[in-house]
């Protein structure tokens, strides 16, 4: 296998693939070193693993980017539970459900002091003035009403991470000053199932099923539509509720099925949903 | 119509007859480049039999034993729900209450992870494995809550640790679909046994300890979930699981 002719042939291609593996090299520590033995040395294995770095996910997505899109949700989420902590409803609510929005609120800013250090460790620069539109918070003229967007953002949060995770598929540990090494897929799954905490936990709350089984009061906001909707039963190719399809003798109701997946939102379809809330 | 898993980079047979000539396209390189991967990935796989201790399975390599790994969770917590609907605590619960409508709904969503790997995995998929819950006490609430607890929180923090491991984008989002369900189930469970802990013991307001969520603010994993290597993971799942059932996942260590 000769090194420099796949490189050539792929250039041919995709012109922009030297830029992309020469700009993922400042990111992914371990990155360069690999290529540079496996460029001497053609060692067949290398070469193929840095190439699914390169290309890996759907997108072969920019960390920085993946990264401040995660940041922009985190700082929007994060600005709206201060939003609430300040507000005259969160301080008349009962002192259990105070502990879960102070609670939550404690993740998302962590989260936000994460990702920025994250972004900042591997040359970018992160996202900042986004906070929750005052006149928008304005019109939640109730701890419950409050509660309702909790569960959104939570619920659309959980989608968003989800979406993204394969743009972080196959990306190299990375040592970020003052953090430590991180895994970029695993730290976005690590934050994406506590998202999925919060969501269950703000629904029960609201006495909603911690699950989207498409029942619940809000599962009809587009929240929990887009290409692929929450009510989604088709996974692999297999129509989940078609009799005996995968548990012989047993059909398995559309609601039923639904909740037992969450669903992806795209990028696009993540920012038509929350751009509308982001403002002074 | 129903397919089996779309074919998978790493588990494709080398394509060394396919000319380097070829316009390659993004994503068909992508497959070529798996293909090195893959054949050693076979190798891998036909040592893991061999490397397995005796009575054990081996989950297998490549994003197969990933899947298989899942698989083998999703069976435990399967059959777990299924003992828990048989048991004298859930039979004696009111009907129409809480507590029995989302035991029914846990033990659904279980099996319908478990039969749907199963099937997609088709002729790769491991044998049904033979769970062993006598340390669990099914006429016992709290028992089993907190056996549904661990294994809920084991699960997510399974899938969490061997995302890494998926080389395809597909199987990587299917499995971001069954981990956050996985997460909305520990935080109830967790809410049932004491109410906002859904995140872990709580103090007041204040993570108490790091046995479901990071409590730092600072450090490399501050508030995240727990996520934990396929060994620690099985170590737990072994203990539930029968002689002749239980599990390594050699590929992954």
């Amino acid at each position: 296998m000769n090194f420099l002719n796949i490189i050539n042939q792929l250039a041919e291609v995709d012109a922009d693939v030297l830029d992309r593996l020469d700009s993922r090299r400042a990111v992914f520590s371990s990155l360069g070193t690999v290529a540079k033995r496996s460029a001497m040395a053609a060692t067949p294995m290398l070469i193929a693993s840095m190439f699914q770095k390169a290309y890996a996910g759907t997108n072969a997505g920019d960390p920085v980017e993946i990264f401040n899109y995660a940041l922009t949700l985190e700082l929007l989420e994060n600005d709206f539970y201060n939003k609430v902590k300040a507000s005259a409803f969160y301080t008349a609510a009962p002192a259990a459900s105070q502990a879960a929005i102070t609670q939550i609120s404690k993740h998302e800013a962590a989260h936000v002091a994460l990702l920025q250090k994250v972004i900042t460790g591997i040359g970018g620069t992160p996202v900042t003035n986004v906070t929750f539109k005052a006149s928008t918070f304005a019109t939640l003229t109730s701890f419950a009403a409050q509660l309702q967007v909790a569960q959104l953002l939570e619920d659309t949060g959980v989608r968003a991470y989800k979406g993204r995770a394969t743009d972080l598929q196959g990306i190299g540990d990375v040592t970020i000053t003052g953090v430590g090494t991180i895994n970029p897929l695993e730290s976005a799954l690590r934050i994406h199932s506590v998202e999925a905490r919060h969501a269950a936990h703000i629904r029960i709350m609201r006495a909603q099923t911690p699950w989207i089984s498409g029942s619940g009061d809000l599962d009809g906001a587009d929240n929990y539509k887009g290409a692929t909707p929450e009510s989604n039963f088709t996974q692999a190719g297999y129509n989940l509720t078609t009799a005996g399809v995968i548990t012989p003798g047993v059909t398995y109701s559309a609601t039923d099925v639904a909740a037992a997946f969450d669903e992806i939102l795209t990028k696009a379809e993540v920012t038509t949903l929350v751009t509308p809330l982001i403002g002074a | 119509m129903p397919t089996t898993f779309p074919s998978d980079a790493s588990s494709r047979p080398a394509t060394s007859d396919q000319p380097l000539l070829t316009p390659i396209k993004r994503r068909s390189f992508f497959m070529y480049a798996g293909a090195t991967a893959g054949a050693t990935a076979l190798v891998l796989a036909g040592c893991s039999k061999s490397d397995s201790s005796p009575g054990t399975t081996d989950v297998g390599s490549g994003d197969f034993g990933v899947l298989n790994y899942a698989y083998a969770l999703e069976q435990l917590e399967a059959a777990f729900y299924a003992q828990v609907l048989a048991g004298s605590y859930f039979t004696n619960l009111p009907a129409g209450s809480a507590e029995k409508q989302i035991f029914t709904d846990l033990a659904l969503h279980e099996k319908i992870h478990a039969d749907f790997l199963k099937t997609a995995l088709g002729t790769n998929a491991i044998k049904a494995l033979t769970p062993d819950f006598s340390s669990i006490t099914f006429s016992d609430r709290l028992s089993v809550l907190n056996a549904a607890q661990a294994f809920e929180d084991l699960g997510v923090q399974a899938y969490n640790g061997a995302g890494r491991y998926i080389t395809s984008a597909d199987y990587l989002t299917l499995a971001g679909k069954i981990v956050s369900v996985e997460a909305r189930h520990a935080a109830l469970i967790r809410d049932l046994i004491s109410y906002n802990s859904f995140v872990g013991p709580v103090t007041g307001a204040t993570v108490t300890s790091n046995a479901v969520i990071d409590p730092s603010l600072t450090s490399a994993t501050a508030r995240m979930e727990q996520s934990k290597s396929p060994t620690v993971v099985l170590a737990t799942a072994n203990m539930f699981l029968a002689p002749g059932s239980k599990l390594t996942a050699n590929s992954f260590m």
